[in-house]
């Protein structure tokens, strides 16, 4: 039986190793690309955050605990406007509301029936975000099954701290960027989300779907701010998905 | 009269705390009980990770066509030439995604202090 395309550059040798060792090799492919372009994006919101008014720990705070860009962003908004708790919360929950249609795409990949524990997956669940999600989708599958886990929450954990530092660094040391630089900055993560999200798709149906929403993206924004990248991904992966399956299958 | 609570130490990191970290947190979890069920080539996982790719797509768009800061000042084609620029490079370097970032953002530098020369 040969194995599954991709699965062929890991040793299968490999199968039998301890989670830690995985652990530990996730942390390693950590140290790359993607923590460079998140660390610059996070240093760009050091600087937001510092102007606003919060202190180290604050931005620390929610560097740590939210661990999702867009949502942290929002909630620097509302401290600052002095917002109430309940709106507030509303708020970032409809900003991190995408978070649950990428976790649950993301969880087939690393569970194991029967095998892995829930409270595993809920402690994975918090490095679900945009970037950790695109390398998961794309590496992971890569790697023999009993490896991802392991493998994944080795990847998230080096990654949120290595940003978590490089954050509280770059709140003490950074003054004030240069334009050019803090401009080049906030566009560094649209487009290595852009070339990851292509590596990343795996069947027509996410290239189909992610051009849908490169396109719907802007106009929903236009037309119902606030839950707008929701409908983006509703309206536009459903579309792509019935496309594709028309194409696949037929009318079945 | 007492100060409010909002003007406490505290009481930033309890925003942080139920704002922040459980209203970001519990879609996570919701996706975990919900996903726990699904095989990995069910027809339904399709469904969703095409809403997932097309959410993360939609929102990288609108990080290029409504930028935060000062990248707002630049025009909008700059911006959209120098995404074009990066996707080509990375499809030319047989997708290589550090090839493509590289290059959209010296197309920007170079275009906007190009820009600030002229104008």
């Amino acid at each position: 039986m040969s194995p599954p395309d991709g699965v062929a550059a890991i040793d299968s040798a490999d199968n039998n190793l301890p989670g830690r060792v995985w652990m530990f090799r996730g942390a390693q492919a950590a140290m790359s690309i993607p923590a460079l372009i998140l660390t610059a994006a996070f240093i760009g919101y050091a600087g937001l955050a510092r102007e606003s008014g919060l202190s180290l720990a604050e931005t620390l705070a929610m560097t740590g605990l939210i661990w999702a860009l867009p949502s942290i962003v929002v909630l620097t908004g509302a401290l600052n406007s002095g917002m109430g708790l309940i709106p507030a919360a509303i708020a970032v929950a409809l900003a991190s509301v995408r978070l649950m249609p990428m976790t649950i795409a993301f969880l087939p990949l690393v569970k194991i029936p029967g095998k892995t524990k829930t409270w595993q997956l809920l402690i994975a669940s918090h490095f679900v975000a945009v970037t950790a999600w695109v390398f998961a989708m794309k590496n992971l599958p890569d790697y023999p099954k009993e490896a991802r886990l392991p493998f994944f929450v080795g990847f998230g954990s080096a990654l949120t701290g290595f940003v978590f530092c490089m954050t509280g660094i770059a709140y003490l040391v950074v003054e004030r960027m240069p334009d050019v630089v803090a401009g080049a900055l906030v566009l560094l993560t649209p487009v290595y989300f852009l070339c990851s999200l292509w590596g990343a798709a795996q069947l027509n149906a996410d290239k189909v779907a992610m051009a849908a929403g490169l396109v719907l993206g802007p106009i929903v924004f236009l037309v119902a701010p606030g839950l707008d990248l929701l409908w983006t991904g509703l309206i536009g992966g459903t579309a792509a998905y019935f496309g594709t399956r028309l194409m696949r299958r037929g009318f079945s | 009269m007492m100060g409010s609570v909002a003007d406490t130490w505290w009481w930033p990191f309890v925003m942080i705390l139920v704002a922040g970290w459980l209203a970001t947190d519990i879609w996570r979890w919701i996706g975990v009980f919900a996903g726990g069920k699904l095989r990995e080539d069910s027809e339904i996982l399709i469904w969703v990770r095409c809403v997932a790719t097309a959410l993360v797509a939609g929102l990288i768009s609108k990080l290029i066509l409504f930028p935060q800061g000062i990248l707002a000042e630049t025009p909008l084609w700059l911006r959209l030439a120098a995404t074009g620029f990066g996707f080509g490079a990375f499809f030319l370097s047989r997708q290589r995604v550090i090839v493509g970032v590289l290059a959209a953002e010296v197309f920007l530098i170079g275009g906007w202090l190009l820009l600030d020369k002229v104008g």
